[in-house]
């Protein structure tokens, strides 16, 4: 398994720019998953990685060895990378056996036990090996499919929203099984998918890409706690945004004091007004009454493991926060909020008054 | 899209060319002719007359045929009428026997039958499945949620099948009328058998007279003109709306309606509806060749017919097939305006009825390359020309089937073009191919009308051998080449009442 390094990857389709200037580097060994929005790039990404298609300009490099660039294209059959699209995409006409021997060589091909190996692997019977792929369950298809993309040993496995059309059992069962397959081998894997629950469960490193651009690119904790933009913030996970106003490095704002962090450039946090992100399992209720700020219940949803609570802030704002247990408030209840741990600090929206920022403190 | 297929698109033009090519044919002629020849030609009162009579026939027959295919196929698909499974086999077996073998087999017992009522039965019995076909496809395929969901609207039965079954309907029932008045309109042989004169007997009997007058050229130009206003007349009434089903999964199966005391008198039309279509052609067919004065029949000259047509059919589908692909593959994988252009105008050549592209053949050859005139190839591009549409469609589904993901995953495998050819993309075509083949093959088993002028000297097929003999008043004679044509068509009838919106897309 190599790493996998692409520079400045550019690509239109007519005169709609799909990617502009794409760098993505992927130690080898490690489980990457492209994450974006639908019609952010991310398909076509990987699709220039397989060669499947062609690139404007830019490189992509599978460890040393630089298979399109500088004027020249090495053919999708000669990278030996394997690729697991989005449905599978199991050869209807032939056994599940045969599918996975397809890309081994004749005389590989007649060795059971290599198929028996794979099938095994991916977690499956080695019983499934003569059925016909309609046979076998969405996600038994899509395990074949990378068992078929790993047998010939390629340097990198791709994998375009494999788990999407499965449903949510299905798919944290086999999102489970792809994960060890792809640990167990120690493959260089890059995943394209639109969920991010997905992203930071099973990725090394998340690459968060947006109209065409790569946004951010760390391990999932980081991308979590510290987005390098609101939108990331958003995107990844629910936030808490208020509007905050500076001094000294503590923000003032509807919840109170709280000690912040910047997220812009420089280290120190420059005093005016900003935007601060809380996640809402930052957020804890207690019974109105004491210094901290109080909200007003407005709904709450029950999940079982933990419920959301939406609250009305002092200044009209809604906010939700995450509790778990079984001891949340009822709708219309009064609550205090306090602040656990540290709030990311923004620079303040493009065009804010900062009388309003102070207001709202 | 198309940039990346030049062969393809250039392959797809010559075939799309090849078809257009008795339309050109036709429409420069008329050109030539002008407006004064094309007055003293066709306006006057021998046109008028067949005008009518192709009128009156086309109309009457499509009525029919809507009547007992819609009827029919209500009956087998959503009643609880017994047998429903063999009715359906009955209800388009009348397929496998051509329309000129029927109106043999009800004149030769009938003499009396050379008249306007005449010509209607015989080519309802025969037609009627063509309307049958795809509205009892529609039916099955009609979701029950739609029904459920109506009902719980409020609406009563036959605010159901007004409201809700006839429109979706209406594709099918439209296309099946359309058919039935293509066909009905290139008909040659069952109405000549029936001494019912229309367009196309009227061209042959001035081809016959004199050779390659402009008289028949410019009959043929009124038919051509006919069938495109049909055509044209479809698309508009079909509309823009989309009828598939936008919901996923499988479709629940209906509860059939419960016929309870009607059930009877339901057995006894459909009972009756099969007597007139089947029974009574194959019952005629099998009394001439029991007793037929002439029944003597000579087996080796059988034996080489059916050769030669077995021969023509097997030659004609590989042909058609080969030069289908290239078309079908385009329309799906390269979308667009140009590919549908192309795809379509094998569709219009092949709506022109068979005896003007024969006419239209044999006048480009004698003049562009006379070297060619009465050989194989000339019958061949008319039977390419006839029934590319069969071909087409069943190998655009065929690639529908192959999406190109399973290239680029074959190529990610490591195999290489010719290696993808051979592994993925031919054996996922394969059954395409073969049931396109198949009903290419069947057709010109039974195709008459292009033989009889196309046909090089000496050569005989089934449908030339029973003509001449039918011809000659020879029933006894006649009557085996009719039994190996029908027992060679059985085949396509099965496919056909599996598949009824396959192959029926001429």
């Amino acid at each position: 398994m190599s790493s996998l390094t692409v520079q400045d990857l550019t690509k239109s389709f007519g005169a709609t720019p799909v990617l502009a200037g794409v760098d993505l580097q992927v130690p080898a060994g490690s489980l990457t998953a492209l994450l974006g929005p639908s019609g952010c790039g991310k398909t076509t990404l990987l699709r220039l990685i397989a060669g499947f298609d062609d690139p404007d300009s830019g490189t992509v490099a599978l460890g040393d060895r630089v298979v399109t660039g500088a004027g020249r294209s090495v053919a999708a059959r000669r990278r030996g990378i394997g690729f697991v699209p989005q449905e599978g995409g199991l050869f209807p006409h032939l056994s599940v056996a045969r599918n996975i021997s397809f890309g081994l060589s004749r005389r590989q091909r007649r060795d059971d036990a290599r198929v028996r190996e794979l099938l095994d692997l991916v977690g499956l019977d080695a019983g499934l090996a003569e059925r016909a792929p309609h046979q076998l369950s969405g996600g038994q298809q899509q395990r074949v499919a990378l068992a078929r993309a790993l047998a010939p040993e390629p340097s990198l496995v791709l994998l375009d929203e494999p788990f999407s059309s499965l449903d949510a059992a299905l798919r944290d069962e086999t999102r489970v099984a792809v994960a060890s397959a792809l640990a167990a081998i120690g493959a260089t894997a890059v995943l394209v998918t639109h969920d991010q629950a997905e992203a930071l469960s099973i990725a090394d490193q998340v690459a968060v890409l947006r109209q065409g651009r790569l946004v951010q690119l760390t391990d999932p904790r980081t991308l979590y706690r510290q987005p390098t933009d609101l939108d990331v913030a958003a995107f990844v996970g629910e936030a808490v945004i208020l509007d905050a106003d500076v001094r000294s490095g503590v923000a003032h704002c509807v919840l109170g004091d709280l000690s912040g962090e910047w997220a812009g450039p420089g280290d120190a946090l420059p005093d005016g007004p900003a935007r601060v992100l809380l996640r809402p399992e930052q957020l804890r209720l207690g019974a109105p009454g004491s210094e901290a700020p109080v909200a007003r219940v407005l709904r709450v949803d029950f999940y079982g493991h933990d419920s959301r609570v939406w609250l009305q802030l002092a200044d009209g704002a809604a906010v939700s926060a995450r509790l778990e247990g079984t001891d949340v408030p009822s709708a219309g209840d009064d609550v205090a909020i306090s602040v656990r741990g540290v709030a990311r600090v923004f620079p303040p929206r493009a065009g804010a008054v900062q009388g309003t920022a102070v207001a709202a403190g | 899209m198309l940039r990346r297929h030049p062969v393809t698109l250039a392959l797809a033009v010559c075939v799309a060319a090849l078809a257009l090519l008795p339309l050109g044919y036709i429409a420069g002629y008329t050109v030539d002719v002008g407006w004064s020849g094309i007055q003293e030609l066709v306006f006057r009162p021998r046109v008028a007359e067949l005008l009518w009579n192709t009128a009156r026939l086309v109309v009457g027959t499509v009525a029919c045929c809507v009547v007992l295919g819609v009827g029919a196929a209500w009956l087998v698909e959503r009643s609880d009428v017994p047998l429903r499974r063999v009715w359906h086999v009955l209800l388009a077996a009348p397929l496998a026997v051509p329309a000129f073998v029927n109106s043999f087999a009800w004149i030769s017992l009938l003499p009396g039958l050379d008249t306007y009522a005449g010509a209607l039965l015989v080519v309802t019995l025969s037609y009627f499945p063509f309307v049958y076909l795809p509205v009892a496809a529609a039916f099955r395929g009609l979701d029950p949620a739609l029904e459920e969901t109506a009902r719980g609207l409020g609406l009563s039965s036959w605010g159901v099948f007004r409201r809700v079954h006839l429109p979706q309907l209406r594709v099918a029932v439209l296309g099946g009328s359309l058919l039935v008045a293509l066909h009905l309109l290139a008909e040659f042989g069952a109405l000549r058998m029936l001494r019912y004169p229309t367009f196309t007997t009227a061209i042959y009997d001035q081809y016959r007279a004199t050779f390659n007058g402009p008289g028949a050229t410019m009959l043929a130009g009124v038919l051509v003109l006919i069938c495109l206003l049909l055509l044209l007349a479809e698309l508009r009434l079909r509309g823009r709306r989309g009828y598939a089903r936008t919901g996923r999964g499988a479709v629940r199966p209906v509860r059939p309606v419960r016929l309870r005391r009607l059930t009877l008198p339901s057995l006894v039309c459909l009972a009756g509806l099969v007597g007139l279509a089947l029974v009574v052609p194959l019952a005629s067919l099998g009394y001439w060749m029991v007793t037929g004065s002439s029944a003597a029949v000579d087996v080796p000259v059988l034996l080489t017919t059916t050769g030669t047509t077995l021969a023509l059919g097997a030659g004609a589908a590989v042909l058609t097939v080969a030069l289908a692909v290239p078309t079908g593959w385009l329309a799906v994988r390269a979308r667009g305006r140009i590919s549908t252009v192309l795809e379509r105008s094998t569709y219009l050549g092949s709506s022109v009825p068979g005896i003007v592209i024969a006419l239209a053949l044999v006048t480009i050859s004698i003049r562009a390359t006379p070297w060619l005139y009465q050989t194989v190839p000339v019958l061949l591009a008319a039977y390419v020309i006839l029934f590319l549409p069969r071909a087409i469609v069943t190998v655009r589904s065929a690639v529908e089937q192959s999406p190109p993901l399973f290239d680029d995953v074959a190529a990610s495998l490591g195999a290489s073009a010719p290696d993808r050819l051979r592994r993925v993309t031919l054996p996922l075509l394969a059954p395409g191919l073969g049931a396109g083949a198949a009903l290419v093959f069947l057709a010109v088993v039974t195709e008459l009308t292009a033989t009889l002028l196309l046909a090089p000297t000496g050569t005989t097929t089934l449908a030339t051998a029973f003509w001449s003999a039918s011809s000659a008043l020879e029933y006894g004679a006649a009557a085996p080449y009719a039994v190996v044509m029908v027992l060679l068509s059985a085949p396509a009838t099965v496919l056909l009442s599996r598949d009824a919106r396959r192959g029926l897309t001429t």
